[in-house]
Order: C-alpha cells, then sequence, then structure tokens
C-alpha cells in the first residue's frame, strides 16, 4: 500500500489489517507514561490542509508524534499557495523537500488522487484527509474501529448513516468501508440529501428515521452544515431536527446495545440532543481517541510497513 | 488543374478520375490531364469537405491555447473546408470588429473559411441583445449567433434573440443548460457523480431548455439550433418538436458518440467538458439519433486549453477537450463501423447538412461537374494512433490520446487547392 486515497477499493484484508494494527498500538500505549513510539524515526510527514479543520489535523499531527516522525504542518493561508501556486507544484515541491508522506485534505473532489498521480515518480505516499465530497477514509477506519470495540464485530451488523448523504465524504467512505466489512449499511435522509446516483450503492435507503431504529446496531448522525440549510435542501432546521434529529425520544428506540456515533462537530439540539451525545452509549469520544490509533497505524503501514500488507 | 485518379466519390460504385480546374469540378470519369499536379487517390474515398458548425480558435484572447492559424491547420487535417468560429473569445465577437477581425484573419491564412459566430447577448451575459444586426451586415456576413459556452437562460432574452433573428434572417445555436440547475456541476448527475462525489449536471438541465427553446421557436415562427445534444432525453425532445414542425436542427459531437462517464474515475480533467460525458446509454442513444436524422450533424465542440488548465484538480480545471482532427475518425469508428451510417450518410452528417443549417452555398456540395472542389480524400482502411503533442492546435487536450482511431484523412481541397495532405497543412 503506497497511498490511502479511498476506501473504495480498499480489500478487506488491508482493512482489517490497519485495524488491528490500530488495536496492537492502543494496547501497546494503554496506560504508558510516554506514549511515544520509534517506528517512524527519521521519517518526515507533511499535513497540507487547504479546508479548516482542527480535529483531522491535530489528530494525523499526534499519530505522526508518537510515532517519531518529523511532522510538518502547511496551511494554505501561510504559504506559497495563497500566492496562486497550483496543487501540482505545491505537491512536488513538498515532495522534493523530503515529505516520505503527505497527508492532504483539499475542497476538490479528487485533488488526491491527482497528487497520487503527479508523485507516482516520487516514492512519497499521500493520505487522504478528506477531499470535497468523495471520501474521508480514515474516518471510517476510526468509525470502524470504534465500531469493533464497540460491537465486536461488523459481520453481518446493521448501521444506519443518517442525514447529509449528498454532500458527506465521511458518509461515501463508510458504505464502502463497513459493507467491505460484512456490515449493513442503511442510509437515511431526505431525498434532497442523497445523491440522485445512490441507487447504484450498496445499501437500502430510507427517509424515515423512526422506522429503521429499532433494528439498528449503529446510528452514525452526519453533520449537517449551515449553508446547506439555506440551500433549499429542507425547508428548515426545525423540519430538519423533527424528522432527522436524534432526540432522547428516538434514542429509546435503539436496540439496548446500539451505538451512537457522531464525526463532528456536532450541532447540538439540532442533529443530536445533548442527553443523546452525552449518553454512555455515544461513542463520540472514543471515535476521536481511536482516530489518533488508527491513523498511527495508517502512517505504520504506509511508511514502515510496505512489505507486511499486500 | 489537378487530377484525382482512382478516388470513390461517397465510397459508392466504381473508382473515378475527378479533375479540379479553376477551384471547380471540371470532370469526373475518365478526363484527360495534361500539365496537371496528379493525386494519387487509389483506394481513397471521395467526400465533401466538412463543415464544422461549433469550433473554439480562442483568437483574439488565449492565443496560448491556439489561433487561428493553428486552428485553420487543425481543420484541414481533419478534412474541414468551412468552421464556425464561437463568440466567446476575449474580448467577446459581440461587436462588428472582433467578428471582422477573425473572419479577415481566416481568410490570411486561407487553410479553411472560417465564419465567426457572433453572441447573442453582449459579453454573453444574458442580458440584452448584442447588434446582431450590425454584425450579420458586416464584411463577416455572420450568419450564426450563440452565446455558447454559456445558455441564455433567461426566456424573454431568447424569445427576442428568435424573433429578431427573423429579420435578419440568421441563425441562433444555443448551448442548453439551465444555469439553476447546474450552480457549481462538475459531472453527469448519475451513478458515477454520486460516487466520485462530483456535483450533478443533470440531463434534464439541457432537456428542458431544448423543449423551453423549441416551442418558443415555433411560437415566434424562428429557427433554432441546439448545440452538442448529450442527452437521450434531448433526442427525444427534438424528435417530438420536429414531428410538429419546429424547425430545429441539432449537432452531437464525437466525444458525446464515443466517450461515457465511466472516463471520470480517474479524476484526470482531460474528460471535463461541458456538457459532461453521459452514460453509455446516452451515447447509444445519440448514435442512433444521428442516424435516424433527428440529429443533423456532427459539430466538435473543438476547445483548446493550456496545460496549466487542465493538469490540475478536476474542479479548478476547464471544461472542453480538441476535437477537429479526431472528428471523422470517431465518426468512423462509432457510426461506420458499427453500420449505422455509410459514407453518403458521413456526408451528409459532417458536410451537407451543417452546410445547409449554416446558409452556406459553396460548402456539402454534390461531387459533381460544375460544384466548387471543396473535397476531402479519406482513407478508410487505414488508422492512426493519436497523440495529443503531434496535433496542429498549440494545445493538446485530446481525450483519445494513445487511441488507435479508423479513418485517416489524405487530402483536403478548399476551392481547388491542397490544405492539406500526408499529415501536412499546405500553406
Amino acid at each position: 500500500m503506497k497511498h490511502l486515497l479511498s476506501c473504495d477499493g480498499l480489500s478487506r484484508d488491508a482493512a482489517t489489517a490497519v485495524l488491528d494494527t490500530a488495536d496492537s498500538l492502543k494496547q501497546t500505549l494503554l496506560g504508558r507514561e510516554v506514549r511515544k513510539l520509534p517506528t517512524l524515526r527519521g521519517r518526515t510527514v507533511i499535513t497540507m490542509f487547504y479546508e479548516n479543520s482542527t480535529r483531522t489535523r491535530v489528530s494525523f499531527e499526534i499519530a505522526g508524534k508518537w510515532m517519531s516522525a518529523d511532522v510538518v504542518n502547511v496551511s494554505s493561508s501561510g504559504s506559497s499557495v495563497g500566492k496562486g501556486e497550483s496543487l501540482r507544484d505545491t505537491a512536488l515541491t513538498l515532495a522534493a523537500a523530503g515529505a516520505d508522506c503527505v497527508i492532504v485534505r483539499h475542497p476538490a473532489s479528487g485533488a488526491v488522487h491527482r497528487l497520487a498521480g503527479w508523485l507516482s515518480h516520487t516514492h512519497t505516499s499521500v493520505v487522504n484527509a478528506g477531499d470535497g465530497t468523495h471520501e474521508h477514509p480514515t474516518q471510517a477506519l476510526l468509525d470502524a474501529a470504534t465500531l469493533r470495540e464497540r460491537l465486536g464485530g461488523l459481520d453481518g451488523r446493521r448501521i444506519a448513516i443518517v442525514g447529509d448523504v449528498l454532500h458527506s465524504r465521511v458518509a461515501r467512505s463508510n458504505v464502502h468501508l463497513l459493507t467491505t466489512l460484512g456490515a449493513e449499511v442503511v442510509l437515511v435522509a431526505p431525498p434532497t440529501l442523497l445523491p440522485t446516483g445512490v441507487s447504484g450503492w450498496p445499501v437500502t435507503v430510507s427517509h424515515e428515521l423512526d422506522a429503521e431504529l429499532s433494528a439498528v446496531d449503529a446510528v452514525m448522525m452526519l453533520r449537517v452544515q449551515a449553508e446547506r440549510m439555506h440551500g433549499g435542501f429542507f425547508p428548515s432546521a426545525r423540519e430538519y431536527s423533527i424528522a432527522y434529529g436524534l432526540s432522547e425520544a428516538r434514542m429509546r428506540l435503539l436496540p439496548d446495545h446500539a451505538v451512537v456515533l457522531h464525526p463532528g462537530p456536532m450541532l447540538r439540539g439540532m442533529e443530536i440532543a445533548s442527553v443523546v451525545a452525552d449518553s454512555p452509549r455515544a461513542a463520540i469520544t472514543d471515535q476521536v481517541r481511536n482516530g489518533v490509533h488508527v491513523r498511527m497505524a495508517v502512517l505504520y503501514h504506509l511508511l514502515a510497513g510496505e512489505e507486511e500488507v499486500a | 488543374m489537378t487530377l484525382l485518379k482512382g478516388a470513390v466519390p461517397y465510397g459508392e460504385g466504381d473508382p473515378v478520375d475527378i479533375l479540379i480546374e479553376d477551384g471547380f469540378v471540371s470532370e469526373i470519369g475518365t478526363p484527360e490531364s495534361d500539365g496537371g499536379e496528379v493525386i494519387d487517390a487509389h483506394g481513397l474515398i471521395a467526400l465533401p469537405g466538412f463543415v464544422d458548425l461549433h469550433t473554439h480558435l480562442r483568437e483574439p484572447g488565449r492565443e496560448d491555447t491556439e489561433t487561428i492559424e493553428t486552428g485553420s491547420a487543425a481543420a484541414a487535417l481533419g478534412g474541414y473546408t468551412a468552421v464556425f468560429a464561437m463568440a466567446n473569445t476575449d474580448p467577446v465577437a459581440d461587436n462588428p470588429v472582433i467578428v471582422e477581425h477573425v473572419w479577415r484573419r481566416g481568410r490570411e491564412v486561407g487553410l479553411v473559411d472560417v465564419h465567426p459566430i457572433g453572441a447573442v447577448t453582449v459579453g454573453l451575459k444574458g442580458e440584452r441583445l448584442a447588434e446582431l444586426g450590425a454584425m450579420a451586415r458586416s464584411d463577416a456576413n455572420v450568419r450564426i449567433f450563440s452565446d455558447d459556452g454559456l445558455c441564455v437562460a433567461d426566456p424573454l432574452i431568447m424569445r427576442r434573440a428568435l424573433e429578431y433573428s427573423r429579420g435578419l434572417d440568421v441563425l441562433i445555436a444555443q448551448h442548453a443548460e439551465e444555469p439553476r440547475l447546474t450552480v457549481g456541476a462538475q459531472a453527469h448527475e448519475g451513478e458515477t457523480a454520486a460516487r466520485l462525489g462530483l456535483a450533478g449536471w443533470p440531463a434534464a438541465a439541457e432537456e428542458s431548455i431544448v423543449a423551453r427553446d423549441c416551442l418558443l421557436a415555433g411560437h415566434v415562427g424562428a429557427r433554432l439550433h441546439v448545440c452538442h445534444v448529450s442527452t437521450a432525453g434531448t433526442a427525444d425532445v427534438l424528435r417530438w418538436a420536429k414531428a410538429r414542425g419546429t424547425q430545429v436542427s441539432a449537432e452531437v459531437t464525437p466525444h458525446h458518440l464515443l466517450l461515457d462517464d465511466d472516463r471520470l474515475n480517474t479524476y484526470d480533467p482531460v474528460n471535463k467538458v461541458n456538457p459532461p460525458l453521459r452514460t453509455s446509454s446516452d451515447a447509444k442513444a445519440l448514435r442512433e439519433a444521428l442516424a435516424e436524422g433527428v440529429i443533423d450533424c456532427v459539430a466538435t465542440d473543438h476547445a483548446p486549453h493550456a496545460p496549466q488548465d487542465k493538469d490540475c484538480e478536476w474542479s479548478a480545471a476547464r471544461p472542453g477537450m480538441l476535437g477537429l482532427q479526431t472528428a471523422l475518425s470517431v465518426v468512423v469508428r462509432t457510426m461506420v463501423q458499427p453500420g449505422l451510417l455509410d459514407w453518403r450518410g458521413v456526408a451528409r452528417v459532417m458536410s451537407e447538412r451543417p452546410a445547409e443549417i449554416a446558409g452556406l452555398p459553396d460548402h456539402g456540395r454534390p461531387i459533381a461537374a460544375g460544384e466548387p472542389a471543396n473535397l476531402v480524400l479519406v482513407d478508410p482502411k487505414a488508422t492512426w494512433t493519436v497523440n495529443g503533442a503531434r496535433l496542429a492546435s498549440l494545445a493538446g487536450n485530446t481525450p483519445y490520446e494513445g487511441m488507435e482511431l479508423p479513418g485517416v484523412v489524405k487530402a483536403t481541397m478548399l476551392r481547388g487547392k491542397l490544405t492539406a495532405r500526408d499529415g501536412q497543412a499546405v500553406r
């Protein structure tokens, strides 16, 4: 594995290997006072974020540092990107400067695929930290890690993904990864927030959240971006919240073992009630915690484990 | 005096010799030629020179990607004897000065008749009509008007344009794209775009404008030309409109006949074009509609772009692809080889109908004594491999890179003068 660009096409074996590595890294670090492994000492990892992000960038940075990699953060505003440099030139520059891995978030779907193409003659790995409305594979991996931890496994499990599927890279990555790992996925959203071509996806589609909750093992709430609320995708935040928000009453429809996930940042009261977000069945902080281990595992497989992973 | 020896007109019947004198075909059969040039055309098919209703020559404004000179060479090498240059240059061809410049440069280069298309609205803004009459009466004698690249979306402006065009006996060519349905659109709205996370360009955004404009054209009694039809639904709308007597004509691009949105998986913007590549079933419906005559002709939408405008992320890339030198081969691949068109049909969709639609009296004429010698000789058995860097255009953005395509243009002749021969433009 040279790059991690998408969950589409990621094999079950490759995904499982990353998740298993993340588990063992988590166990290794558990209870340690000094959380630092020497594995990636001397490797240079550059994060390149063309969109604002706190949690993902920080998570990658911590992951790199706990693996002893040299982590450099580049933001589009404080670099020559702001001077109009092309993505290609920026990528070639960072690779030439010695990056072993570039971790990229970009507003254009497919930008990371282009990057991987431009860097194909170099040894530099590319990790997709979110490309437009396409994919966010490490988010799906950390969601899968959290679900494995809570549910014991994903085979035969039923996961509802609720909300703005149309614009969600988290949803796209999860649809691919969760189904690859043997889970059934049901997408729950108003028709305006589902892609027109969703019929080709290996999922079932529902427009009624209440009808789905009693049969799921987990429910993943998606973020509703403010600009969608004014874009005519649904009549009002209130109507959305009434139909698709995870209220306390709705939480009671879930089976006892069912888990609640949210990729963050959350809109409390709109997508998810505070009581639900803070309840024991919510795994939201677990997701963040697992995110670091999953990203450590990804870096390990890309930069140290080329021989081990097919 | 030139003698084309052993060519088969329209690929029908026995080889004949075609004698060309003073820009006209003077005799067909076994004429005597004394002293003139003899071109061995054995095994070649003779067709009337092609006419492209939709070309972007980029001059003025983007001479780094194409000029009237390089675009004319590409046209001649593609078998074209007349091309219509779209108005979305910089500055926009919305006034007599620009259209006359384009027309004059075309004449100076002399490889192909370059007919400027005028803008329908000032600055392509869709707000008020450009001076269509002044452009029509200029030396450029503009016959077609289009805001191509953009849709004349305001129904009242479009109605007025159609209505006004009647008085000048000119043609309005519409780029059919309802802009409210294509805000931020990047790819055909369907399974591929859904998977790739690209904002959708729905078929209905084209079809609804075509339906609206057919109704408006019928209402005001004007002619309408529909640019680059890309969906099966648009073909259905055209079939319906033609059946009820609307004076509507339509073109399809070679790329919409051959390619589909499966090509988008790499995110390589060489496949980005507007309207976008649709599904394989749309492409099939377009091929059938062209064979049936519901779509009248093939037009290239030849759109050169600089490397930096394609060598970038998908959403930042400019839409468009080269087409002049590959059009015939794509038509052979998609229409002739599957038996949808014979060579007589190729002459119809690439020369006769576009010349008729544009009102060109001396192109798309029969290959017969007394007719203007605007001709192309095609080797139907030969193939060639496309290499963008070796095409005559300054830009190299061809989606057919590395593809082996059938049908090779061996010679092009404009009013009896060779403009291209054996892969070289003849100045």
